[in-house]
């Protein structure tokens, strides 16, 4: 229809000129500013851990620390405190622990909040499985890229009469767009061989539709990354069969939750599990997704390994290789050799002792 | 005692000297030559139930097939179907065939029992899952507008009624059953108001079976214990997506989609089918697919009428083809074909004694 192609044309002349520098920026000189967000919990001892490490590997990174308890502003808006937010705009990079959300705190979620603020429009998580922590599935390399501001999670939820309850999935194109670009930039800039589109258009023609679309879209504007399309139920019965077969899955906002917790839990939980989330102007926020473990906090017990692999991700995505590739050998060749494990790994080591075996082995491979 | 809905459904009853009409919709992809296996089957083991074969295409954009088929069932009051295929490229006025049938006849559960089979290798063993999983409303409402352009909107409905009515026939089932927990799978920390719901009225009929454990699990850490242990999970319950995403999950757990069967009960009619509802269609008439699923569906389909003789001599038949590693077909990783593995079947059927018709 010609109203279409009018309108799909101009939105591609405004979003190339709005177009946001997807690039991860290269820091080749000098000392890098990185805004860090302990957490709660577990979160201060694992982000001591990931300095003590980084301090070791000589990585040229400086760690400005912040803290994230929502404040209400002007207006009984909550918003997290000034101070954090202009840290994390200037230095552009962040890396955050795990945070508590209090159940009757009156404002939403840690993470909405971060979110919403920074506009973080993808969450990317690499799983691959570790040679040293073994789980029934041996052969994963995958990376999961889930839209992260609309879809399923956009709140939008009624009552209609009584007993009938309407909850309102939202798929724009202009958000379906973004995340597009950014899986195949992601394939291009880390070698990946091709990007798979995950949806249920036989039953969401529209919404899944659209979103299905703009891929299409985007794959023609990248044709050295091969593009595939394939249902979530498809998806989900191959990939606990073999997932080998999967590369980058790109996907909105439920799919992505379910799918990347789903990988997850191949490669062995939460607790080992990368995570970053990319948002607008050039944000970038790494964090861990595991919780906040209140139970084992200060006891020197958690395992860091999820927070320094989301740092190695970090240093990746600012063109560090280097260091990103030092840390993670070593982080790798600790665990397989099962000498200083901490305890959810099946060892019984404590955190300090495990953070030390990384950095010894840091120190041998320099 | 909480009655949420008529749970003695009856089977219609049996006419022309004690045979069964069932209503056949052969679907798409492998779904005609493994109708047409399950046909074979029947008429060898002499089992009491004609056919009547119903087709519906695809490709028209009329919806006067899946009408007929309807009917049809309406009529027999139960049916064996294979998976008609979407185009999920056309315009959304052309609505899933599949999702169109189980609305208008109410099919409100949908039943996949997962456990490990013998002779089929997994990375998990010891599993037996029973998955009830909302089957008309949730996100498979098809309700959805464009408001502005780029901008859509897809609604997804969970009402009281519906939710009480699945949650009712998971505790029916479980006690029928003799099993111990009932989990409810949700996202209600997100979908506070919809999901909330279902939670809630899960909780209300939970109270009314004591005997019965009952737990509730978030959708995504749901996934995460399937893979990495799935052995804690009885009775699970939960709406139409999440019911999509876990029984795939499970069904690729004990080994892929050509193994479990799946039924669709409602109040007045049973559809059965195979468990993950595929077309198969890259590998049609190569003689190369797993007839498991479907001859397993027809079972179900052979209790539900009260043959339970049928149903037990041709599951047995079934599961022992299964131990056979040589005939196991391409997607057990194996090279034999359909027809190898139907023929055991009857050779099998036929060791055991009753009356067949000669080879």
């Amino acid at each position: 229809m010609a109203g279409t192609a009018w309108r799909s044309a101009v939105s591609q002349v405004v979003g190339a000129l709005k177009k946001e520098s997807l690039q991860p920026r290269t820091f080749t000189r000098g000392i890098h500013t990185v805004t860090l967000i302990p957490g709660d919990g577990i979160g201060p001892e694992i982000s001591t851990a990931v300095m003590k490490i980084f301090e070791v590997a000589k990585a040229p990174i400086q760690w400005e620390e912040r803290n994230v308890t929502a404040i209400q502003g002007p207006g009984g808006k909550w918003m997290i405190p000034p101070d954090a937010k202009e840290s994390m705009d200037r230095n552009k990079i962040g890396l955050k622990g795990p945070l508590k959300t209090p159940i009757a705190a009156g404002h939403p979620s840690m993470n909405l909040l971060l979110r919403k603020t920074f506009d973080l429009y993808a969450n990317v998580r690499p799983c691959a499985s570790i040679e040293g922590y073994q789980t029934p599935y041996t052969d994963v390399n995958l990376v999961t890229i889930r839209e992260n501001t609309e879809g399923e999670y956009s709140g939008i939820e009624h009552v209609i009469v009584d007993g009938v309850v309407q909850s309102i999935k939202l798929i724009t194109e202009q958000a379906s767009q973004r995340i597009a670009e950014y899986a195949f930039e992601y394939a291009k800039n880390n070698q990946r061989a091709s990007v798979t589109a995950v949806h249920k258009a036989n039953i969401m023609r529209m919404s899944d539709g659209l979103f299905l679309r703009t891929c299409r879209e985007a794959a023609e504007k990248h044709k050295d990354v091969k593009f595939n399309e394939m249902y979530l139920d498809t998806v989900c019965l191959n990939m606990v069969q073999d997932p080998s077969q999967f590369d980058v899955l790109v996907m909105p906002n439920l799919y992505g939750d379910i799918l990347s917790d789903l990988c997850a839990g191949l490669i062995g939980g939460l607790g080992v599990t990368p995570s970053g989330n990319i948002g607008a102007n050039g944000v970038a926020i790494f964090e861990s997704v595991h919780g906040t473990a209140p139970d084992i906090a200060g006891k020197d017990m958690a395992n860091p390994t999820a927070l320094l692999l989301s740092a190695v991700m970090m240093l990746r995505h600012m063109g560090l290789h280097g260091h990103a590739q030092k840390i993670e050998t070593a982080c790798f060749d600790v665990i397989r050799d099962k000498k200083a494990l901490t305890k959810d790994l099946g060892g019984n080591s404590k955190c300090s002792e495990f953070t030390d075996a990384i950095c010894q082995r840091v120190r041998e491979l320099v | 005692v909480n009655v949420y809905f008529n749970w003695s459904l009856q089977p219609p009853p049996a006419r022309y000297g004690g045979r069964h009409t069932v209503t056949l919709i052969p679907g798409d992809g492998i779904g005609p030559e493994l109708a047409k296996h399950v046909c074979e089957l029947f008429r060898f083991c002499c089992v009491p139930v004609d056919f009547e074969v119903v087709d519906v295409d695809s490709s028209m954009a009329s919806e006067d097939d899946i009408d007929d088929a309807i009917m049809a069932i309406r009529r027999n009051g139960v049916a064996l179907k294979g998976n008609i295929e979407t185009n999920h490229n056309l315009p959304p006025s052309y609505k899933s065939r599949n999702n169109l049938l189980r609305t208008t006849l109410d099919l409100y559960a949908n039943v996949m029992h997962c456990q490990s089979l013998p002779g089929v290798r997994t990375r998990h063993r010891k599993i037996d899952i029973m998955i009830v999983r909302e089957n008309t409303e949730g996100e498979y409402s098809s309700l959805e507008h464009e408001n502005v352009p780029g901008v859509v909107e897809c609604l997804k409905i969970i009402t009281k009624t519906k939710s009480l009515r699945i949650a009712d026939y998971a505790f029916q089932t479980a006690r029928a059953k003799g099993r111990r927990l009932v989990t409810a799978v949700h996202k209600a920390n997100i979908m506070k108001l919809g999901d909330g719901l279902f939670l809630e009225c899960c909780k209300e009929v939970a109270s009314g079976y004591p005997e019965i454990s009952f737990e509730s699990m978030i959708v995504d850490n749901t996934t995460m214990q399937l893979v990495s242990r799935p052995q804690q999970f009885d009775v699970m319950v939960m709406p139409n997506l999440y019911g999509n995403v876990v029984s795939n999950v499970c069904a690729g757990l004990v080994g892929g989609p050509g193994l479990v069967p799946g039924a669709n009960y409602g109040e007045n009619y049973a559809v059965f089918e195979t468990g993950t509802r595929n077309t198969g269609k890259s590998i049609a008439n190569s003689n190369t697919a797993n007839p498991t699923a479907m001859l397993l569906a027809s079972c179900l389909l052979l209790d539900h009428l009260k043959l339970h003789d049928y149903a037990s001599m041709i599951r047995r038949a079934v599961l022992s083809t299964l131990t056979e590693t040589k005939l196991h077909t391409a997607d057990l990783g194996g090279q034999g074909s359909t027809s190898e593995v139907l023929q055991r079947v009857m050779n099998a059927v036929q060791s055991t004694g009753p009356r067949t018709l000669s080879m």
